[in-house]
């Protein structure tokens, strides 16, 4: 089991040393990326965008009802709303997302260009593949996961002010006073790194299970799975150590 | 020409090539028959070092390619076509495009002449009308000639098939397997090519290499097929009821 580990983490960083090379030709690599961040961030938006709305309406119902007592002013529901959202929810929680919906994406479609002789047919030209095929997706999560996280942070601040106008658990104007109060822009750099960490980590993970994958279509669903499990739990301990560090 | 010289190469503990030399002229077809798992492909990878062979020395003319420089390995591999068992097209791309992806990477040629060569060799392989398809929406026959035409981008000097009729009907076959032994001649190409079908034996086989278990149990011209007495050559060539009938009728 361990040696397993030690021999698998050898292999990933193998892999990234040659997935980290200048792209031969800069006119492909643009257009690869190109391609990579409207296939992977573009279309993420619908489903991040509708979990964030309704998780946002649904921590202003919670949080209202958690606070009964009089003694607390109401503001504090959309205060609570906005640290949860942009501490964790918007940060962490659409990563965890993200790894089931870019990760099957990245590693299903490296592994069947693996068995299907693809990437063979690649370095058999003398391209190198993983630079070609990964440098794209990977720089494209990196960079791009972060205006996602900041897309769910908004839209769940708006889906709390539709449920507050709605349903009026609160004031509209505590809500808004609330939300105002005392921010921290840092919370939201620490979340912006937090986000660029995971999409880092779930784009290699994925891409490194799919570029190994063996063993017909069943191997590359196989992969995949391993992918996402492996990509999630990385996701929840680099979420402790940034915190820690961050924090 | 291309020489392999006592080339072996294992899995684990598993052998899957064992001490095979032989030698594949230029302007001919040069074919490895065998059996399913016979080692074909693993053959044909060990030479152009998709695999490292474990021992023995791959030849390109004069190049001794699996112990040559990173730069000398890549211009052999600049001149190799290969047509992939799956025909191996990207599936990112339309027919089109992966023609020209080996023109991209490996030439400064404009656009337009990128275009030009690209219609060259669609219309060399009968193609027409498919450049902005992609894979997925052609036929098995129509994406084995893709395939092709994107072997023979870069005007190849060797070629290397992995079944390229394999999934095809006989008459298809017979087609690809014709186009694959015009553009060897015409083009003076070194072509190889693993194949488990008799027809394209009889059809295109200039020089017949037979595999078994990894091994090398005959070599001949298709001429010499059916009179070998290799056990296991005959159990593969009269495999076939029309085989046998054939070879009653020879007598
Ligand atoms: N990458 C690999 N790892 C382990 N075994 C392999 C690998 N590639 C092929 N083999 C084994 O080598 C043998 C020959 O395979 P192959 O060359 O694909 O046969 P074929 O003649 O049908 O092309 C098979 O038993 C196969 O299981
Ligand atoms: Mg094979």
């Amino acid at each position: 089991m361990f040696k397993s580990l030690f021999t698998q983490t050898g292999r990933y960083v193998l892999f990234m040393g040659k997935v980290f090379r200048r792209p031969e030709k800069w006119r492909m690599f643009a257009r690869q990326f190109i391609n990579e961040s409207d296939k992977l961030i573009i279309d993420s938006i619908p489903l991040i965008a509708l979990i964030s709305i309704f998780i946002g309406a649904v921590l202003v119902i919670q949080t209202a009802g958690n606070m009964e007592s009089p003694f607390i002013p109401k503001m504090y529901v959309g205060y609570m709303t906005r640290e949860s959202l942009v501490l964790e929810f918007s940060s962490t929680m659409v990563c965890l997302i993200l790894a089931g919906k870019m990760g099957s994406n990245i590693s299903s479609e490296i592994g069947t260009m693996r068995i299907t002789e693809q990437i063979d047919a690649m370095e058999m030209m003398g391209v190198n593949s993983a630079n070609f095929l990964i440098l794209p997706k990977l720089l494209s999560c990196t960079f791009l996961t972060p205006l996602l996280m900041l897309m769910s942070f908004i839209l769940g601040i708006i889906g709390g002010y539709i449920t507050v106008v709605l349903t009026e658990v609160i004031n509209i104007a505590d809500y808004v006073t609330g939300i105002r109060y005392w921010f921290i822009g840092f919370y939201v750099t620490y979340s912006c790194i937090k986000t660029a960490v995971f999409g880092f980590i779930i784009a290699s993970i994925s891409s490194f299970f799919g570029y190994y994958a063996t063993g017909g279509s069943l191997g590359v669903g196989h992969s995949s799975t391993r992918a996402i499990v492996i990509s999630s739990a990385l996701i929840l301990i680099f979420d402790l150590i940034l915190t820690k560090l961050l924090l | 020409m291309i020489r392999i010289d006592h080339i072996s190469k294992s899995f684990g503990d598993k052998r899957v090539l064992d001490d095979i030399s032989t030698t594949f002229e230029r302007g001919k077809c040069s074919l490895i028959i065998g059996s399913s798992g016979s080692g074909k492909t693993v053959m044909l990878k060990s030479i152009i070092g998709l695999h490292e062979p474990d021992s023995g020395e791959v030849w390109f003319d004069d190049v001794l390619f699996n112990s040559a420089d990173e730069n000398s390995r890549k211009r052999i591999r600049s001149q190799i076509g290969m047509l992939f068992q799956g025909s191996a097209l990207f599936d990112f791309a339309t027919a089109e495009q992966n023609v020209m992806f080996p023109l991209d990477f490996f030439t400064d040629m404009s656009y337009e002449e990128k275009l030009d060569r690209v219609n060259f060799c669609l219309h060399r392989v009968a193609l027409e009308n498919v450049n902005h398809k992609y894979p997925s929406e052609l036929s098995g026959g129509m994406q084995k000639r893709v395939g092709i035409a994107r072997a023979i981008a870069l005007n190849p000097r060797y070629l290397f098939c992995d079944e390229p009729n394999s999934g095809l009907d006989p008459l298809t076959s017979i087609h690809i397997d014709r186009l694959i032994q015009e553009i060897t001649r015409e083009y003076d190409i070194t072509t190889v090519i693993n194949t488990h079908d008799m027809n394209s034996v009889l059809e295109i086989g200039d020089k017949i290499t037979f595999i078994y278990q990894g091994q090398k149990k005959w070599e001949g011209s298709r001429d010499e097929i059916f009179d070998s007495d290799c056990r296991n050559l005959n159990d593969f060539v009269f495999a076939s009821k029309m085989a046998r009938q054939l070879k009653e009728h020879q007598k």
